[in-house]
């Protein structure tokens, strides 16, 4: 079966050749077939695959297959093509082939309208294989062309209506921010090849004790330069602004790779190379910091926003804060779980908002919608249950998820009760801002005009079979990690455990100082649901039974609700301090520098010439007999120098 | 006995008279001629110098010189011809086209 590995990224690769390379020469039905099916078989390898690796021995759970090498350069680079199965990998190609099968699936409703059908999928099934390459690449180098390949099918999908302008900015944004990022991965790339010698995952991981000092300034700077890169691909502070914009895609596209998949890339980068962050526990301090500013940063702007892609899209961020923030405490485990089951419901609440917009017409103002309940019951009911699972009500896949995020940044070795404190409130803000985007939809009045209410219907099959499949992951999805205190088995950790071995040592080290807390833990998981479930109520009270509230007291707290509803007015920010002298500065290159010293030079050195040409040409008159006169009184003159001279 | 010289001057006065046509004159045909005047008395002097020294090589020179002649006046009258055509005139100032 293992060497079967090589197939799981390269079979929609395969579909991204065919419906590519035959764009618009196929019909509908073959292109669908193509794109769903390549992903399909790479979900069903990667199933066959993890149980391959589950029969392993917990301490040989490695499937490493070279298809050859890519790059050999000397003695010291020496870069494969080669994919890497572990147990961390193998979590991420089950998420990211499964949740991207069911949303092609999804798509083939959703987009079935659409004129460039063929061209969506072939963008599709590029995503999927360059972020399967991502998290099967067996080295960094390796790693980066699928960090790439998903940034570029990122830019191509957000600006998949290219001929509105706001996508194709949105998609430039996106594009431009992320090479920031990038800027500081490679960096930090470029700093663990010059001081380890290889890029290779496992080796770098054998070396890097000998080769750094623990908590070094050289381990700790490439650790925050990887992060930086890992900042720009997961929406975190300061590099978030393009994630919201990113909702300019088509729905489904937000849903795979702006909420399930890509933006996860930069947890994924982390737990991968967790062992270099446990040497150096001021960049986990720093991941931890952004974690939790960004998690309860981007909830404070979800409370207020009004579009409901926007609310999810900010909802991702704060997610993502979340997995940041459970890295940054050295508890990869709990951020990895986090990943998984916000990969379940994240794309559910994305499909079912994708439902809902098919259904209004292309309408995402919630305050055009309301009372959509009875209209849609399938897209209610499932959106219902992502909506618990992430405001973390016990039994849904995200409360467990969560609660051991909240319980690690408590208790661990790395964790402060101060980051408890932010997770908790941002824990509540969440279950608050999902209800009120739950209420204003599918609850209350009918807000949308007559002609859109009379086209009111539930999506096709192909849209609702993906919800309800969503809808049980999102359920079950957290069952394999139920915390020991609950009485359960945390399958979850003891999967992950050969990844993590020093975080894990770690985090059980923390918990073997603090053995008696098992109290605080329980204490701490009923404190925050207590606080989940007054959420709710007052999303209850504010947007269902008493709406006149919520206007209330919004007019009472104006400044605050402006202030929110302009997100900050960060990106009005940097577009004053960061874009605006940029974009003079290229201005000043373009008409001074370009058009005013370069041009200027080159025109003149023609002109010269042209105009001595201009001068010496008037001597050709076309006149036969001054040509021969001329040649008379040179052949003379040639004469007279030979005999006199 | 005629002298060398004698033919030299000959040559002289029709190469002088073929310049001074070729200079002055406008109608093509007779620059064309005025050409030919100044072929034949190079023709001349290869001749008389021929004779003087007593070798053959400036006679197989001017046959030579003779038959390209020949060729040359066919190509250069058929030209003129296709000149008058196209323009119904042989004036040499008419055809200043090729200039600047």
């Amino acid at each position: 079966m293992s060497e079967y590995l090589f197939l799981v990224p390269l079979l929609p690769f395969f579909g991204f050749l065919v419906n590519g390379l035959l764009l618009g020469r196929l019909p509908k039905s073959v292109i669908s077939a193509v794109a769903c099916g390549t992903v399909g078989i790479s979900f069903i390898l990667s199933i066959l695959l993890f149980f391959e690796l589950k029969g392993l021995p917990p301490g040989a759970r490695v499937i490493e297959q070279v298809l050859f090498t890519w790059i050999p350069s000397g003695d010291m680079l020496h870069t494969n093509v080669g994919y890497l199965l572990d147990p961390l990998s193998a979590v991420m190609i089950l998420v990211v082939s499964g949740v991207g099968f069911l949303i092609h699936v999804y798509s083939v409703g959703y987009m079935g309208h659409d004129a460039s059908y063929g061209r969506f999928f072939t963008y599709m099934n590029l995503f999927t294989f360059s972020m399967l390459t991502l998290v099967l690449a067996d080295n960094f180098l390796f790693m980066f062309v699928g960090w790439e390949g998903v940034g570029l099918c990122s830019y191509l999908l957000i600006g998949f209506w290219h001929e509105r302008k706001s996508a194709s900015d949105a998609g430039k944004k996106a594009f431009i921010v992320n090479r920031i990022g990038d800027f500081g991965f490679l960096i930090g790339i470029f700093l663990i090849f010059w001081n380890v010698g290889s890029l290779d995952f496992r080796v770098v991981m054998e070396r890097a004790p000998e080769v750094f000092v623990f908590g070094g300034g050289l381990i700790t700077a490439t650790c925050i330069l990887l992060f930086v890169g890992a900042i720009g691909k997961s929406a975190q502070i300061p590099l978030y602004v393009w994630l919201p914009d990113a909702m300019e895609g088509p729905t489904p596209v937000s849903a795979l790779i702006h909420a399930a998949t890509m933006v996860t890339a930069g947890v994924y980068m982390i737990a991968r190379t967790n062992l270099l962050y446990m040497m150096a526990p001021d960049a986990l301090l720093v991941v931890a910091v952004i974690g939790a500013l960004t998690a309860i940063y981007a909830a404070t702007i979800g409370l207020a926003q009004n579009d409901i892609k926007r609310v999810l899209a900010y909802s991702t961020v704060s997610q993502l804060g979340y997995m940041f923030l459970a890295c940054g405490v050295a508890s990869f485990t709990a951020g990895i779980f986090h990943l998984m089951t916000h990969a379940f419901f994240k794309a559910l609440l994305f499909l079912g908002a994708g439902s809902v917009i098919h259904a209004m017409a292309n309408e995402q103002d919630m305050r055009r919608m309301g009372g959509l309940r009875k209209y849609m019951p399938a897209t209610f009911w499932t959106f219902l249950f992502a909506t618990l699972a992430i405001s973390g009500i016990p039994g849904f896949s995200g409360f467990f998820s969560k609660d051991e995020i909240l319980w690690k940044s408590f208790s661990s070795g790395h964790g402060h009760w101060l980051f408890w404190v932010i997770g908790f409130v941002t824990a509540g803000l969440t279950a608050f801002y999902m209800f009120r985007l739950l209420y204003l939809t599918f609850y209350g009045k009918e807000r949308m005009e007559e002609s859109t209410r009379s086209h009111l219907h539930e999506s096709p099959r192909s849209m609702t079979v993906p919800l309800v499949v969503l809808a049980v992951l999102s359920l079950i999805g957290g069952w394999v990690g139920i915390p020991h205190i609950l009485g359960g088995t945390n399958y979850f950790e003891g999967w992950m455990e050969p990844v993590v071995s020093g975080g894990h040592a770690a985090a059980s080290q923390a918990l073997a100082s603090g053995g008696g807390d098992a109290g605080m833990e329980v204490t701490l998981m009923v404190v925050s649901v207590a606080l989940v479930l007054a959420a709710i109520f007052g999303a209850y009270t504010f947007y269902n039974k008493r709406p006149e509230l919520a206007t209330a007291w919004r007019s009472r707290l104006s400044g605050v609700h402006h202030l929110l509803v302009n997100k900050y007015f960060v990106d009005e920010i940097y577009g004053t301090i960061l874009v605006r002298p940029v974009v003079y500065f290229s201005l000043f290159l373009w008409k001074v520098f370009d058009v005013v010293f370069i041009d200027g030079f080159i025109n003149g050195v023609a002109s010269v010439y042209s105009d001595i040409s201009e001068t010496v040409r008037t001597a050709q008159t076309g006149r036969v007999r001054t040509y021969a006169t001329v040649f008379l009184l040179g052949v003379v003159v040639i004469l007279a120098y030979f005999i006199w001279i | 006995m005629v002298p060398v010289s004698a033919y030299l001057i000959v040559a002289i006065v029709l190469f002088g008279i073929g310049t001074i046509g070729v200079l002055i004159s406008r109608n093509v045909i007779i620059i064309f001629m005025s050409v030919e005047l100044m072929l034949n008395a190079a023709n001349l002097v290869l001749i008389a110098f021929s004779r003087a020294l007593n070798v053959v090589d400036g006679h197989v020179f001017v046959f030579l010189v003779l038959c390209v002649a020949a060729a040359e006046a066919a190509v250069g009258l058929a030209i003129i011809i296709t000149l008058y055509r196209n323009r119904d005139t042989v004036n040499i100032d008419r055809f200043d086209l090729l200039k600047w």
